[in-house]
């Protein structure tokens, strides 16, 4: 009997030694860890795409909730969610609504197969990065699209693909969440996240070749010659001619389109604007 | 006798030597000589004419770009066209200068006549003074990788240079450009060597010939006996046995030597050797011997199905279209056109691109030979880790680089790949080995000069 009491003693002494060890111990190293942080993760698609430069969801949770403390959540959005997901944080959080518009990702190379001839045929790693280091491709253009689909495979949302009419990587608005994966992909930086615009519509350079004009003439006969006709013609200094190739700015153009018509190759695209009578509704506010 | 050779890895693939005794040309002088600023390792070079110049022969037309670079020197006369950018040899548009040619004057500082010049004649040459003028007249490594030559000739002050190994292997197959200069130039060849190696202080200098050239072993072994019999200089030919790429630095100095330069940053100085061209020694001894600035090359012209494959004596900014024309034209059909061999070399896309310090050989591979053939899964035979002269696992670093593994990339030393080819030519499965580690290699450089800016 004595034994059995001398044993309940002993492991009844230890536990509670160690139960204050424990308690000790929970006390002086505790890590406070903002429960908001995990609530607003919460609230996050959890893709962990990276769209909004942090690497994973975590991370943007814990910028909002220091971006809160700090008062400003300016810079931070998570393009996945959109408004909606940033308004729901906003709404946890006691903030204004997160300031972003939704972007969309854009291709800006037209060199389709018609306009942009094939000068060589590559054998190689059919990879873009591949291509890109072994120079120029498979035509004289040695900035525009290659149509090996690195952007594809970066794509976690299926919605960016290469047509196999033009060679060229085109992005499915709807399935687009603007996370920037292809942007990073892209070994010739084509692809550039830009406003989606009111009902999706946007005017765009869709040509980034720097070489003078007669040159990237000689290779695309849809690329941007540099000719400067656009910025002269843009009423609202959105318009830049730069390494002979010109870039609206999207945060100031109005969509007023003046530019598509006097551009020479046709290298200005316009998007989702309805096709009759397209003059009517060129004051359509961005 | 037993005949050496680099330690690991290597293949044999066919030789291909259609110009071997094709004794070389003078090529004509182009309409047009354009001078891509990029043609050597390091900072481009910076123009030091402009629009409308008269330039001669010997004309410095641009200065070094920084401390790794080099000058670069007009190969003929006539007007400064403009300043632009053409295609180069990277396939793409590059900033060049081209120079409309007008007939054919020298400067008059440089000594055209055959006489051959000895260092013994020369007092004024100290080691400074040839590392000086070798920097001054833009020569850089022949061989292909443009690496300037005087740098070479400076050793880090942890390195001490033992002695210096002319590289006369010419392993890659087709070029015979080396060959051709070895024969026909050999006396100069071997003053070059002696400069080489008073400008770096030794006196032991090797050079390392395969023994698909025995003429040239017979040559050179006699006149090093004729030339440093009796001196303070203790030179070696050392016949190779014939395997790609020998003419690899990292692989000759372990054929010659038997010294491992370990993984980089070291280079063969670390263990000892300086590593030159044929080329370069040929090309120092015209600079400065003859005050004869950098601007002329041996490049072969080759292929198969070309009418008269040659060697020619070439200006530098002559474009690869002038030869093929001399050679007979281009052949018909589709064509793979390469600045280099068919293991390095590298594909271009346009017949305008000039012939550069760097380009040994201008080759062309039919429609037929030109393709790959359609990969297949590989079987982990591991062909391609025995044939890797760097002891590398090629197989395991292009499925790192598939995958986008940078740190584990890196930590299989990819950056100690010199991009032979051996793994994806020994490829039973056409497997695209090479394109996928160079991505990788060039990745993980990117990565490791980050870190280093950061620090």
């Amino acid at each position: 009997m004595d034994f059995m009491l001398i044993a309940v003693a002993v492991l009844g002494a230890i536990g509670l030694i160690a139960a204050l060890v424990l308690f000790a111990c929970s006390k002086k190293f505790a890590v406070y860890e903002d429960p908001r942080i995990a609530q607003v993760t919460e609230l996050l698609p959890g893709a962990n795409c990276g769209g909004c430069g942090f690497a994973g969801c975590g991370g943007l949770a814990d910028a909002l909730v220091k971006g809160a403390d700090a008062g400003s959540l300016d810079g931070l959005m998570c393009p996945v969610g959109g408004q909606e997901v940033m308004g729901k944080v906003a709404d946890l959080l006691g903030m204004a609504i997160a300031n972003g518009e939704p972007m969309v990702a854009v291709v800006r190379c037209n060199g389709t197969c018609d306009l942009r001839p094939k000068i060589a045929e590559y054998s190689g790693l059919r990879t873009c990065a591949a291509m890109n280091a072994c120079g120029a491709g498979e035509t004289a253009c040695g900035f525009g699209c290659l149509g090996c689909g690195d952007c594809v495979a970066a794509c976690q949302f299926d919605a960016i693909h290469v047509n196999p009419e033009t060679g060229l990587a085109e992005v499915d608005e709807e399935m687009c969440v603007a996370c920037g994966a292809c942007v990073k992909a892209c070994p010739r930086n084509i692809i550039e996240l830009r406003k989606k615009g009111p009902k999706g519509r946007r005017v765009f350079v869709s040509c980034v070749n720097k070489d003078k004009g007669p040159v990237a003439m000689k290779a695309c006969k849809a690329a941007c010659i540099g000719c400067g006709k656009c910025e002269k013609e843009c009423p609202f200094g959105a318009i830049t001619v730069e390494n002979n190739v010109s870039y609206i700015d999207h945060t100031k153009c109005r969509l007023c389109r003046k530019c598509v018509a006097v551009c020479p190759t046709g290298s200005i695209h316009t998007v989702n604007f309805p096709a009759p009578k397209p003059k009517e509704e060129k004051e359509e506010q961005a | 006798m037993n005949i050496k050779t680099f330690s690991i890895g290597g293949i044999h693939p066919e030789e291909n030597k259609l110009t071997h005794e094709v004794a070389t040309k003078v090529a004509a002088l182009p309409k047009q000589a354009i001078f891509p600023l990029g043609q050597h390792i390091g900072a481009p070079a910076k123009p030091v004419v402009q629009k409308g110049d008269k330039v001669k022969v010997g004309t410095m037309i641009a200065e070094a770009g920084g401390f790794v670079s080099a000058p670069i020197y007009s190969s003929v006369s006539g007007t400064v066209f403009k300043i632009d950018t053409a295609i180069d040899a990277t396939g793409y548009r590059k900033p060049v200068i081209i120079i409309n040619v007008e007939g054919d004057e020298w400067e008059e500082s440089i000594d055209r006549s055959d006489k051959l010049e000895l260092v013994k004649d020369h007092p004024e040459l100290t080691p400074e003074e040839i590392v000086e003028r070798i920097k001054t007249a833009g020569v850089v490594g022949m061989g292909g990788a443009c690496f300037p030559t005087f740098i070479k000739l400076c050793p880090p002050p942890t390195a001490k240079a033992e002695c210096v190994i002319i590289n006369a292997v010419e392993c890659e197959p087709y070029i015979t450009a080396d060959y051709r200069l070895m024969m026909e130039h050999a006396d100069e060849i071997l003053v070059g060597l002696e400069l080489l190696m008073k400008g770096a202080k030794v006196t032991k200098g090797y050079i390392g010939i395969e023994t698909n050239k025995p003429a040239a072993i017979e040559l050179l072994t006699k006149k090093c006996a004729e030339v440093f019999g009796g001196t303070e200089y203790s030179v070696e030919v050392v016949p190779l046995a014939q395997r790609y790429p020998q003419g690899g630095e990292k692989q000759l100095v372990d054929a010659v030597i038997q010294r491992q330069v370990p993984a980089p940053p070291a280079i063969p100085v670390n263990v000892g050797a300086i590593v030159q061209n044929v080329g370069t020694a040929f090309a120092v001894y015209e600079a400065l011997m003859k005050h004869k600035p950098l601007f002329e090359r041996y490049t072969t012209v080759t292929g198969k199905k070309l009418q008269h494959p040659g060697n020619f004596l070439v200006r530098m900014g002559t474009p690869m279209k002038d030869l093929i024309d001399a050679c007979g034209g281009m052949p018909e059909g589709d064509n793979k056109l390469l600045a280099g061999g068919p293991m390095m070399g590298k594909a271009l896309t346009s017949v305008e691109v000039p012939i550069c310090k760097g380009t040994n050989s201008v080759t062309i591979i039919s429609e037929e030979e030109a393709f790959r053939k359609e990969p297949q899964p590989c079987i982990r035979c591991a062909k391609c880790v025995s044939a890797c002269p760097m002891g590398l696992e090629p197989y395991l670093l292009a499925k790192l680089a598939a995958v986008k593994n940078w740190e584990r990339a890196e930590r299989e030393d990819v950056v100690s790949c010199i991009e032979c080819g051996s793994c994806q030519f020994t490829c039973p499965a056409h497997r695209p080995l090479l394109d996928n580690i160079r991505l990788a290699k060039s990745t993980v450089m990117g990565i490791i000069r980050n870190r280093a800016a950061k620090k």
